[in-house]
């Protein structure tokens, strides 16, 4: 179907096309957000719906991720997060940047013992 | 304790419209900048092993500004889907936007700004701009919201425009053990963002029953399994969360 389409054409069709239905779903939370009242039942059911979706798409991204992450392990993965977790809630009393830095910096290494391991 | 996000000491909040602006910009500097910064990095190099030009990623990331749905885009494109398969795809790796939006729009509120304000503010909602203002905001007044949620976005979009250009020109040149780390440093942030955010118990429970479900339903269903999982762990934690609420009432 897009082989028709020179690519200069196809390009800037598709990034129009992905900012229009990317637009469309704030756009659309604006105009939902006016008619639905902050504290009834369906905006309490609507914000649980966007921390379980955020929840989701960030286990995905450590369990199962895309890209070269796919190719390390997922128990050093794992672990790395898990040493995130314990750097910021116990060891640096909430120092994001240091705690980023622990867990990216742990699954380095894991994945380079991996190559030089028995 | 200085945790994701510093919350201001006053009652008055960063003090005025134009402070919280000021505030939001420096909050963006530091981590969210640097970890944002460093997944554009790898956004721009995907454009450009994707034999797309400098430009398309420029416009994805100024246009788009979700990375998961640019991600998508960008991937589709080269494997040759439809212009239809891509326009779905993106719809679902971004259908969050929508109950985050309608989630932080009441936060946002004030009737210092005009109405079509919140459209153009929309646009901003992203994932770490959001936590940062559904963290900061309900403690500081009305009128200071959408100034803070403004200057953090407006600063961290920028930066990662920057950044996705960076990303294009870098595109092979760092060792791939770098890379690794650097695509590594934004599941982590947004993992601890959200542990953070995890003290009150109805979000602790959507964000727990979530993340048990994303990747379960991921491998049913690759292409529909987020949104279904945060639809159906969404619900069941509202459901839980007011059974809860009426056993201990």
């Amino acid at each position: 179907m897009r082989d028709a389409l020179d690519p200069a054409i196809a390009v800037p069709l598709a990034l129009a096309v992905g900012a229009l239905v990317t637009y469309a779903w704030r756009g659309l939370g604006v105009l939902l957000s006016g008619r639905i009242d902050p504290d009834g039942p369906l905006f309490a059911w609507t914000a649980c719906v966007a921390y379980a979706l955020l929840a989701a798409l960030i286990a995905r991204m450590i369990v199962l991720p895309r890209g070269d992450l796919a190719d390390t392990a997922a128990l050093d993965r794992l672990l790395a997060a898990g040493l995130a977790l314990a750097c910021f809630f116990w060891l640096t009393r909430r120092n994001m940047l240091l705690s980023v830095a622990a867990g990216s910096g742990a699954l380095v290494l894991l994945t380079w013992l991996r190559t030089v391991g028995p | 304790m200085p945790g994701a996000f510093d919350l201001p000491h006053s009652e008055q909040g960063f003090g005025g419209p134009r402070a919280a602006a000021l505030a939001g910009l420096r909050a963006a500097f530091g981590a969210p900048g640097l970890v944002m910064g460093a997944s554009f990095v790898g956004f721009g190099a995907l454009v450009r092993q994707s034999d797309l030009a400098l430009w398309h990623g420029l416009a994805s990331t100024i246009t788009g500004w979700a990375l998961p749905g640019q991600i998508a885009l960008v991937e589709l494109y080269a494997a040759g889907a439809s212009l239809l398969s891509i326009a779905l795809a993106v719809a679902l790796s971004n259908a969050r936007l929508l109950p985050m939006t309608v989630t932080l729009m009441p936060v946002l509120r004030s009737p210092r700004w005009a109405r079509w304000t919140y459209f153009v503010a929309a646009h901003y909602v992203a994932v770490t701009g959001w936590a940062a203002a559904m963290r900061v905001c309900p403690a500081i007044p009305a009128e200071q919201r959408l100034p803070y949620f403004t200057g953090f976005t407006v600063t961290l979009w920028t930066a990662t425009i920057a950044a996705t250009a960076l990303g294009f020109y870098l595109a092979g040149a760092l060792p791939q053990q770098v890379s690794l780390g650097l695509v590594f440093l934004n599941p982590i942030y947004f993992m601890l963002v959200f542990a953070e955010s995890a003290q009150q118990r109805t979000r602790a429970l959507a964000l727990a029953l979530g993340a048990v479900a994303g990747p379960s339903v991921h491998l049913v269903s690759p292409d529909w399994g987020l949104l279904i999982s945060g639809l159906g762990a969404g619900t069941l934690a509202y459901l839980l969360d007011r059974l809860w609420a009426r056993r201990h009432a």
